[in-house]
């Protein structure tokens, strides 16, 4: 349907964060004063459209809920035709909702937790440059413009990984993400033209109306590749070593781009082409490996790392590991996929901002060996963290219990090993959560000796608090109000299968094996003192604090060869090209340097050559006439 | 009178011009040869002019004239000009211009 109404201001939506960050950005240090809370507003500016809009589309019947709006024709090249055009659905208005919502909270928190930073105002502009990256990212309607905002977050995200870029490692680590996203973002563009060929158009309309008219391998080529460019920005194995590095970002930003919403650009990549992977098995199957190993990798790393926002980080793969495998299930697991989006954006963003709050109190120390006992001296931190890890945990009722079980049951529903792993990955969430709860709040004070433990100020706790009470309501609410499965289903389609195992033991199962997990860690860290250096460990503690040597193995595959390359090319371009020109030039010049020893300054021996020279030509002529 | 005997004789003048620049070091005296040198050449053009019964060669002369006045000219404001800064006429003396 054509944008009226309020659906005219669908381009507002995504105008006002970049016209935000173009007056930060662009205007420099005179919008210090002003400048974080422009930021804010524009964000929030946004959020209440997206809320209106979503008031909107609720009143409507289910199929005249997709609006689209086209602005002008961007690319015209003789078939090529690309148009600004967005396009709202159910599926774009809950992310929109997502990214602005938790964008504003995490804007308004940002205040605080960035006071004393003399760059805060370019951290705003940055911050807003993301929001309307990833706003036009979801709202796209062709994949060459859906590409362009997959581009602007890639670039939001170096920049802010790197805000502190005095620190090498947080260089290193912007550089690192950068790279790495590239090689995602190649398969991206390479889906695209391949997508350009085989239909001839690239907007979702176009591509989804005729693509099963396409062959197979082509299909799952293309599938593939939506999959390598969903693996980088997702961080996905095998491209998912930039995530923790990422970490050295201000926590605001691991919460916000790291955690809720950049990261999970790859399930909706895959969620908004969900016809594709239904024509392409192959493609689809590969999907939920790749979503299976993930899971368990992130969660095993989860588990093993002492500093706070690593183990966050580990817990985000394993996480998206879990939306990844339910949009590769087909039918049985986008609604799901997306939902876990959802709510983990939520919960994710709690615990991040929750360990950004606990680092605030702690002289941004990050290592939780250091911290213990907190729990008195940072009430509202520790409250909601504990409801967000009850959430991630999937404790009924909070809101993770429902998106995961669905979750769980849809995997069951397809293929009970995958089953199988997802529980298993459930128990595993239970520990490295529990075992973090602990670690930060209970057990024994562990602080450095200048360390005074303290609440933060208001403007942090609030926006905690009321993800604190989204990852408390936000599921059964979305489940059973908002009736998610029905809300989706037009989009991305949903069918749902008999389960061989009754539903009742695959529930008491997963929250068995949670409950087993989370009893561990107690017994491992609450009965037992926390030592303040690390133990040696197990063989798998180490492999896991290593991160499972996924750096160790790019290094192998990729960096090092890739050196060895650079160091050869630069013998080849010194020894062999500037030897051959050099031995050149300088032979050029040894010449010259006897030739100028003619010049000798008397006139008279220049004109006894030119008479020589004379002479010559005349006795060349006459023998030449003799002759 | 056989048209070649001008033709050896400003051969001849030619070659006492070309061996007075080369062995002589005063500027006077060189610019004399060249002089000299041009005016054989003159002798030859216009001996031709009259072997070959055409006008060409005694036009020629007249140009190689007006260039040689000119060169008188500036040549000699030269060599008075050096003569004023080094009090030397030599033409080996002013050798700075070199390698």
């Amino acid at each position: 349907m054509p944008a009226e109404g309020i659906f005219s201001l669908i381009w507002v939506i995504i105008a006002l964060p970049f016209a935000g960050a173009a007056i930060l950005l662009l205007l420099g240090r005179r919008t210090n004063a002003w400048g974080p809370y422009l930021g804010i507003v524009t964000v929030a500016g946004s959020a209440a459209l997206a809320i209106l809009m979503a008031v909107a589309m609720f009143g409507r019947a289910a199929e005249s809920r997709t609006v689209g709006q086209d602005l002008y024709t961007w690319v015209l090249v003789d078939r090529f035709q690309v148009h600004m055009a967005f396009q709202l659905d159910q599926l774009s208005i809950t992310f929109v909702l997502l990214i602005t919502v938790v964008g504003t909270l995490i804007h308004v928190y940002s205040l605080g937790y960035m006071a004393h930073d003399e760059n805060r105002r370019k951290f705003f502009g940055y911050l807003n440059l993301f929001v309307g990256a990833m706003l036009l990212l979801v709202l796209a309607n062709n994949y060459l413009l859906l590409y362009v905002g997959w581009e602007g977050v890639g670039l939001a995200s170096y920049l802010l990984i790197g805000f502190w870029q005095h620190k090498p490692s947080a260089a290193a680590a912007a550089k690192k993400a950068f790279v790495i996203n590239r090689v995602g973002d190649v398969g991206l563009s390479l889906a695209i033209m391949l997508i350009f060929v085989t239909v001839g158009s690239v907007s979702f309309h176009d591509v989804f109306g005729t693509v099963d008219k396409a062959n197979q391998g082509t299909l799952t080529a293309i599938g593939l590749l939506l999959l390598l460019a969903a693996c980088g920005k997702s961080a996905q194995f095998p491209l998912q070593a930039w995530l923790l590095d990422a970490m050295e970002g201000p926590t605001p930003v691991s919460a916000l781009i790291h955690a809720a919403t950049m990261v999970t650009a790859g399930v909706y990549l895959i969620a908004r082409s969900n016809v594709i992977f239904d024509h392409a098995p192959t493609a689809a199957l590969v999907v939920v490996i790749v979503g299976c190993i993930t899971m368990l990798m992130g969660a095993v790393i989860g588990s093993a790392k002492d500093d706070i926002k690593k183990s966050l980080a580990g817990s985000t793969m394993s996480q998206i590991g879990y939306m990844i495998l339910a949009v590769g299930l087909g039918p049985v697991g986008y609604v799901f996929g997306i939902f876990h989006l959802l709510t983990h954006g939520v919960f994710k963003a709690g615990l991040f901002l929750g360990a950004g709050s606990v680092m605030h109190g702690m002289h941004d120390n990050v290592n939780m060996r250091r911290y213990g006992a907190l729990r008195a001296f940072m009430v509202i931190t520790f409250v909601t963290f504990v409801a967000c890890t009850l959430s991630i945990m999937g404790i009924p009722p909070f809101s993770g219990f429902w998106s995961k079980d669905s979750i769980i049951h849809a995997a069951f529903e397809q293929n009970a090993f995958v089953g199988a792993l997802t529980i298993l990955a459930a128990g595993i969430t239970g520990f490295y959560m529990t075992r973090m709860v602990i670690m930060t709040f209970f057990s024994k004070a562990r602080w450095e000796d200048d360390v005074h433990p303290h609440e933060s100020p208001k403007v942090m706790t609030i926006p905690l608090i009321i993800l604190g009470i989204g990852a408390l309501a936000q599921g059964f609410l979305m489940l059973y109000w908002g009736d998610i499965v029905s809300w989706l289903e037009p989009v991305v389609g949903y069918q749902e299968k008999e389960v061989p195992i009754p539903e009742v033991l695959i529930l008491s199962l997963s929250i068995g094996v949670v409950l087993v997990g989370a009893a561990i860690a107690i017994l491992m860290y609450q009965r037992r003192p926390v030592p303040v250096e690390a133990p040696h460990g197990s063989w798998l503690t180490r492999a896991a604090r290593e991160e499972l040597y996924g750096n160790t193995v790019n290094d192998v595959l990729v960096v090092e060869p890739s050196l060895h390359l650079t160091a050869a090319t630069t013998w080849f371009d010194t020894k062999a090209i500037d030897g051959i020109v050099g031995s050149l030039a300088s032979f050029t010049g040894a010449l010259s340097g006897r030739m100028r020893r003619y010049q000798s300054g008397f006139a008279r021996s220049y004109a006894l050559s030119m008479v020589g020279g004379a002479i010559i030509v005349v006795l060349a002529l006459i023998l030449v006439r003799l002759s | 009178m056989n048209p070649a005997n001008y033709i050896v004789l400003s051969a001849i003048l030619f070659s006492i011009g070309a061996i007075g620049v080369l062995v002589r070091r005063n500027a006077i005296i060189v610019f004399m040869s060249v002089e000299l040198m041009l005016n054989a050449a003159n002798l030859a053009f216009v001996a031709f002019a009259r072997m070959n019964g055409s006008l060409d060669g005694q036009v020629v002369a007249f140009f190689v004239m007006v260039v040689a006045a000119s060169e008188v000219v500036v040549g000699l404001a030269l060599i008075v000009t050096v003569f004023r800064t080094r009090r030397s006429a030599s033409v080996d003396e002013p050798n700075l211009l070199k390698y």
